[in-house]
């Protein structure tokens, strides 16, 4: 092989690769962007049934309730429309009525919002960023309620 | 008085980075060897300053001193002493002074161990850590001083985060940090050889032992964050995918391919451009793990835009290294010889294909992470790229690197029989072939790509051994001969084939946790039980408690097993009261194949709680690989040759320090 081929078979194979993985990488963000929305947001658009979504905002004061089960009802509202979530599970250790939430999940048909996840970091300053900037731009953001005081980190401050 | 003595240090060891910085660059331009030796003590000085700097730091936290803001703000009188001193790096300002203080160990390491290095090298590397060093302590000192006081002293802090309150979380920032600025070394020695415009295989033997270094930390403090979050975060889960997880996995990626360029450079004198340009990738990715974990820009864009001034400082200091960096690589690369040729069939074939998956696999991780970043910063849309996308994009680029991996070893250098090799990996092939039809056969319901997996994993195993017994020519000799040649491989050897092994290791523990975990979740009364993978679980109801700082709800579960007691276990929910929060430790009993997890769940009427139990099957193969990689590396380390390194002994005697073995 001359000096010439072997490099031809070195760009070729370069090129192969990232070929795959940018095919690879537009193939997945097509599928797998999920995007987050607000109980407003949801308000205004046509969902397809059965469609996974994003569900984001605070859990509303008062509104947790527990059947004799695992079976955990709350509501999520972002200050303007507020829509109600049922999950079966384990809530995470911040999981707190006034709190900031983001639950992932399908409508079932009585419009109930059944989420198979309910997200919370390990961080009491990290809020999903989504649900930080959405309560902001709502004016439903409580510095000090989120943050508790803490600095350092990551906090939004 | 101590603090003032920590903040001064601080300065001062500032002042002594920038001279390790102007002189020897000074020094090697106008060729007076005593300004470029300046940079010898000028590094340890350093070294012996920032210590000073972070003992004194350790000595507030130790006595609890709240007139320092940084102690009030994340220490507490009642934390036990351990959490005490984790606190010191357990926050913005400490963890960039434990930067720093590593950082300084390294340059210190280099002033006083490279002794057999040419001069003018030694002295560009060390004014390139200086340089670094310089902007890290502006950093600290202009926007994140850990020695401001508060007057009047508050009577007591706020406390540390609790579930950063953890042994394995103690010791993870300071291997992560260790890892990360290991890299800084390869970076300045890159950049040293592109001011020089001249490099051989002597600086990849140079540069291999740090990069190595730097290699393990990385992958023991990636390790131990991933068993924290298993344990800690109460949900089982090992990977999450997370941008801060994937901050740190990046220059692991990088550096890990980082190791094997550096190889064929100092066997083969080629790759030389591309290993210099990959050393300053992996050090541009650590400096951007640093960014996106300290500016704030990960919890969100607007956060950042609200507070920018730390984050518009580090992205400062990345655009000034990384740019630079760029730039004379751009300029003096062209300048460098092209080295050794070899056919794409090779020992050289195989580790560009390497490099290749692993850089573009980073590629791979590093869109996802930063794209939604990016397009919320620039048009606002927010979006987030989850698991799923790695997955795709990921696994289906390493996937081949895998399967690939076993042949790399067993190529000769130059020219390779592919065909050869494949014959020596019959027994392997067998193996898991055999592994993966018996999987089929018992796994007809769960997902036909585990048994593939599994098969996957033993043969990169398998692939390892095969490597050493060929090395030892087992079976082809006879047994006391194979013995004396196994004994008389070079440790390197062992180290490359344990690491290789210990990545089939982490396959299967990864491969059988994710297709076969178990999942229940119930609610259960005192006296209710719950069947899991073939044990029984008992609940007996709850306990209070008090510990050092919280107070604790235990629920107590005997586990059996076909009636005879097996152990008993008791996860509980701690609830802090100066942090107000709360954590969740889950019951974990280390099974024969497998863990059982337990999570208190909430309470329910009548004494009843949520209960959720996982069965992970062989799960902790995970970071048992990932332990009998750090091994490997430090077998390799071991490797005299890679100890004595010194290119002078090469000159001498050639034949033994280059071609001994591999």
């Amino acid at each position: 092989m001359t000096r010439k081929q072997r490099r031809g078979v070195l760009i070729g194979l370069c090129l192969a690769v990232l070929g795959v993985a940018v095919g690879l990488g537009l193939f997945a963000m097509r599928d797998s962007i999920v995007f987050f929305y607000s109980p407003s947001d949801i308000a205004k658009m046509e969902m397809a049934p059965q469609q996974r979504i994003r569900l984001g905002g605070l859990v509303e004061m008062g509104s947790v309730e527990r059947d004799k089960g695992t079976t955990v009802r709350f509501v999520v509202t972002d200050g303007a429309k507020t829509l109600p979530v049922r999950y079966t599970g384990v809530l995470p250790d911040l999981f707190r009525e006034g709190q900031g939430v983001v639950t992932e999940g399908v409508f079932a048909r009585d419009g109930t919002f059944r989420a198979d996840s309910v997200l919370a970091k390990h961080d009491e300053n990290y809020m999903p960023p989504e649900v930080a900037a959405k309560l902001k731009e709502q004016g439903v953001w409580r510095e000090g309620a989120m943050v508790d005081g803490k600095s350092g980190g990551v906090g939004v401050q | 008085m101590i603090t003032e003595i920590g903040h001064y240090v601080l300065i001062l060891a500032l002042g002594i980075a920038i001279i390790q910085t102007v002189l020897p660059v000074l020094g090697t331009r106008l060729n007076d060897p005593r300004l470029a030796a300046v940079s010898v003590p000028a590094a340890q000085a350093q070294f012996l300053l920032i210590c000073l700097a972070f003992g004194a730091l350790t000595a507030a936290y130790v006595t609890s001193d709240f007139s320092v803001l940084n102690v009030w703000q994340n220490s507490h009188s009642a934390k036990p002493m351990l959490y005490k001193i984790s606190g010191v790096w357990g926050n913005h300002e400490g963890s960039m002074v434990l930067w720093v203080l590593i950082l300084a160990l390294f340059g210190a390491a280099v002033a006083t161990f490279g002794s057999n290095l040419p001069r003018q090298l030694q002295a560009n590397v060390l004014a390139v850590q200086g340089a670094i060093a310089v902007a890290f302590l502006l950093f600290i000192i202009m926007t994140s001083n850990p020695f401001l006081r508060l007057d009047p002293a508050p009577l007591d802090g706020q406390g540390l985060n609790p579930v950063l309150q953890d042994p394995a979380l103690a010791f993870h920032p300071p291997f992560l940090y260790a890892g990360y600025v290991g890299f800084s070394m390869a970076f300045s020695f890159a950049v040293a050889a592109l001011i020089d415009g001249r490099i051989d295989a002597a600086w990849a033997r140079w540069v291999r032992p740090w990069t190595l270094a730097a290699w393990m930390c990385l992958t023991i403090g990636i390790a131990m964050g991933s068993w924290w979050a298993y344990y800690e975060l109460g949900w089982g889960g090992f990977w999450f995918w997370d941008p801060v997880e994937n901050a740190s996995f990046m220059p692991w990626l990088a550096g890990t391919a980082l190791l094997h360029s550096a190889l064929v450079m100092e066997k083969r004198d080629a790759l030389k451009v591309w290993t210099i340009l990959l050393a300053i990738i992996t050090f541009s990715l650590s400096l951007m793990g640093t960014f996106l974990v300290r500016s704030g820009v990960l919890t969100s864009v607007h956060a950042f835009a609200v507070d920018p001034e730390r984050g518009v400082f580090i992205l400062g200091i990345m655009a000034v290294f990384v740019g630079g960096a760029f730039a004379l690589f751009a300029w003096r690369a062209p300048l460098l010889s092209q080295g050794g040729l070899f056919a794409p069939i090779s020992r050289e074939g195989s580790l560009v294909l390497n490099n290749l998956l692993l850089t573009v696999a980073c590629a791979a991780v590093f869109v996802g992470t930063l794209y939604p970043l990016a397009l919320e910063a620039v048009t606002g849309e927010k979006i987030s790229v989850g698991p799923p996308f790695f997955n795709l994009t990921f696994v289906p680029l390493i996937v081949p690197l895998l399967i690939a991996m076993p042949f790399g070893p067993l190529l000769a250098w130059k020219r390779g029989d592919l065909l050869a090799v494949a014959q020596r990996m019959t027994v392997a092939a067998i193996v898991s072939l055999t592994a993966i039809i018996t999987a089929l056969a018992l796994n007809q319901q769960g997902p036909w790509l585990a048994p593939l997996g599994i098969g996957l994993g033993l043969w990169l195993i398998m692939g390892a051994g095969t490597e050493l017994a060929s090395r030892a020519k087992l079976f082809d000799a006879s047994l006391g001969e194979s013995w004396r040649r196994l004994r008389n491989l070079p440790r390197a050897a062992f180290g490359g084939a344990l690491a290789h092994a210990g990545i089939g290791v982490m396959v299967l523990g990864l491969v059988a946790t994710t297709a076969w975990r178990v999942e229940r979740i119930e609610a259960l009364s005192p006296g209710g039980t719950l069947d899991i993978a073939g044990y029984e679980l008992t609940f007996d109801g709850v306990r209070e408690s008090l510990g050092p700082n919280y107070k604790e709800l235990t629920g107590v579960f005997q586990v059996t097993r076909g009636g005879s007691p097996v152990t008993t276990l008791e996860p509980s929910k701690r609830a802090f009261a100066v942090e107000k929060s709360a954590t969740t430790e889950a019951g974990i009993y280390n099974a024969l194949g497998g863990d059982l997890y337990v999570v208190l769940g909430d309470s329910l009427q009548d004494g009843a709680f949520t209960v959720r139990v996982y069965f992970n099957p062989l799960v902790r193969l995970i970071w048992l690989g990932a332990l009998v990689m750090f091994f490997g590396g430090a077998v390799s380390l071991s490797d005299r040759r890679l100890r004595v390194g010194a290119p002078k002994r090469a000159k001498s005697k050639p034949s033994v320090a280059v071609t001994a073995g591999e």
